[in-house]
């Protein structure tokens, strides 16, 4: 681990200001503390961020606030969100364990980074570490990479379950700077790898991610998170859906769906939520509207299994979701 | 007079370190900082009850600060990447990886560690039932698996043997005692 400057800040304001080039804020630590010891993060200074005042989960307005400080397991055990957003509860406890549970905040886990081991071995080439280096996962080991949004510069997934929830259910970032608060959606606060794959969402220099801001939606009860990975706990996706489906007289009135493993980002599915809508809700119609989840996926050497299977998970978790198995 | 396997190794590092270095500078390379590394913290906590105050650099981790600094050997250092399990301990109450925490975040925090569940000569529910159920081989990630079991057992709605594993996933046991880890868990849940 490189050597870094400590600061401990005790208000947003204090955070802002400790902030500059080259700094990161700390708050769980079980990304940032593990990447800087493989010194694939190297902050001069970190500031510690765990005394903020960012709590609080809570219905206001007609949304879910929940406070960037609160922890993954915290926010999974709400009474508030498992009743309004249970899908949330239900990607947070499939995710990770409960030890670094107990410890990753909210606006932490947005912030995670790839798993792609590429990027966590600073021998390899990596163009998301190292900009202009090169991407190994091309042509590499990809069994575990993305399909969708990817590029010639990059293939990396994002690593999240909640952000895939957060996505699905149009969810938005409160984001703090010394130019005040601005909000930005979820699903855009994210960029495409493209040619600069280091820049992984819109945060400004020294930003801070304050809340997490999802709106209610009454129907959203009927919802399930589904992750397929290679061992049944503690595991990153291969694939996961996120699905919440409205029905009226067993037609499909609306329904929201994204997906994870796939994409180098949480990726919402527009396309099938519109083929999904008027049609009645059983199997036959799910994996007629599900073709277009892979429109434009670039499978590669090694996950040439994901279209089929991402395919898969989708109906499944719309006949869960659905009630209708 | 007998001597321990982990004395011996670490009369034989401060030995070998003494040729070279001050005492001062050895203990700082030990931790992973350069020596006379300038921006040491201070960190003033509780661990197993006992207050502690440590000057550190901030780079050194809960785990290290406890095996090193404090001697408290009984966490172990497995993965030392937050995969498995074997360093866990609590933190104000809540079971946490003492290898991804860094002790410079720990003012005023809580530490209990393995050493620390014991009343006196009597053993904690915990421990007890890991003993009457063999509930490991090696014994290398057992500390951890104890110290997160104390807090499944605690938690009302785990109830069922998956229940039960899905919530000590976290914890890898690479002899494969898991059987006898659950039935452990178990009857710790009961008594």
């Amino acid at each position: 681990m490189r050597a870094f400057d400590f600061a401990t800040a005790s208000t947003v304001s204090d955070a802002l200001k400790l902030a500059r080039p080259g700094s990161a804020f700390l708050a769980g630590g079980t990304t940032l503390v593990d990447l800087m010891k493989l010194d694939v993060m190297t902050p001069d200074r970190v500031i510690d961020v765990n005394a903020l005042p960012l709590k609080g989960i809570k219905l206001r307005d007609g949304a879910l606030h929940i406070g960037a400080m609160e922890r993954m397991g915290d926010v999974a055990a709400h009474p508030v969100v498992t009743s309004v957003h249970p899908m949330i509860s239900r990607a947070l406890l499939l995710s990770a364990s409960g030890q670094l549970r107990n410890m990753a905040s909210i606006g932490g886990n947005l912030m995670q980074r790839t798993r792609c081991d590429y990027f966590r071995d600073v021998t390899s080439a990596c163009n998301k570490r190292l900009p202009g280096s090169g991407c190994p996962a091309l042509t590499g080991i990809n069994r575990g990479h993305a399909i969708l949004g990817t590029s010639d510069s990059c293939v990396a997934t994002h690593a999240s379950d909640v952000a895939v929830a957060f996505v699905a259910l149009e969810a938005q970032v409160v984001l703090r700077s010394s130019d005040g608060d601005r909000t930005v959606p979820l699903e855009d606060f994210y960029r495409l790898p493209g040619s600069t794959p280091e820049r992984e969402n819109v945060l400004g220099p020294g930003e801070l991610i304050t809340e997490v801001v999802v709106p209610t939606l009454s129907w959203a009860r009927h919802s399930t998170y589904l992750k397929i990975r290679d061992r049944q706990s503690y595991e990153f996706a291969l694939t996961s859906v996120a699905a919440a489906i409205s029905l009226k007289r067993g037609v499909v009135q609306d329904v929201r769906l994204a997906a994870g493993g796939v994409g180098t980002k949480p990726w919402r599915l527009r396309a099938v939520e519109e083929a999904l809508k008027g049609g009645v809700a059983m199997e036959r119609t799910f994996s007629d509207a599900v073709e277009s989840a892979v429109d434009g996926a670039r499978p590669l050497a090694h996950n040439a299994f994901k279209p089929s299977l991402l395919k898969r998970s989708i109906v499944r978790a719309l006949l869960d979701a659905a009630g209708v198995r | 007079m007998t001597t321990s396997r982990r004395q011996f190794f670490g009369q034989a590092a401060a030995v070998s370190a003494g040729v070279a270095l001050s005492a001062p500078a050895a203990e700082a390379l030990a931790n992973g900082a350069a020596p006379d590394a300038p921006g040491l913290v201070e960190v003033a906590f509780k661990v197993n009850g006992e207050r502690q105050k440590l000057s550190l650099d901030p780079r050194v981790t809960l785990l290290d600060a406890l095996r090193e600094r404090l001697g408290l050997v009984g966490t172990k250092k497995g993965c030392d990447r937050g995969q498995c399990g074997a360093c866990t301990v609590h933190v104000d109450d809540r079971r946490v990886l003492s290898c991804l925490t860094l002790t410079a975040t720990l003012q005023g925090k809580e530490v209990t560690t393995i050493e620390g569940i014991a009343h006196g000569d009597e053993l904690h529910p915990v421990q007890r039932a890991f003993i009457d159920h063999d509930g490991f081989q090696c014994g290398f990630c057992t500390s951890g698996q104890i110290m997160s079991a104390v807090k499944v057992v605690e938690e009302r709605e785990v109830r069922t043997d998956d229940q039960i594993r899905e919530a000590m996933s976290g914890n890898i046991c690479r002899c494969g005692a898991y059987p006898n880890i659950l039935e452990a868990i178990k009857q710790a849940k009961e008594s």
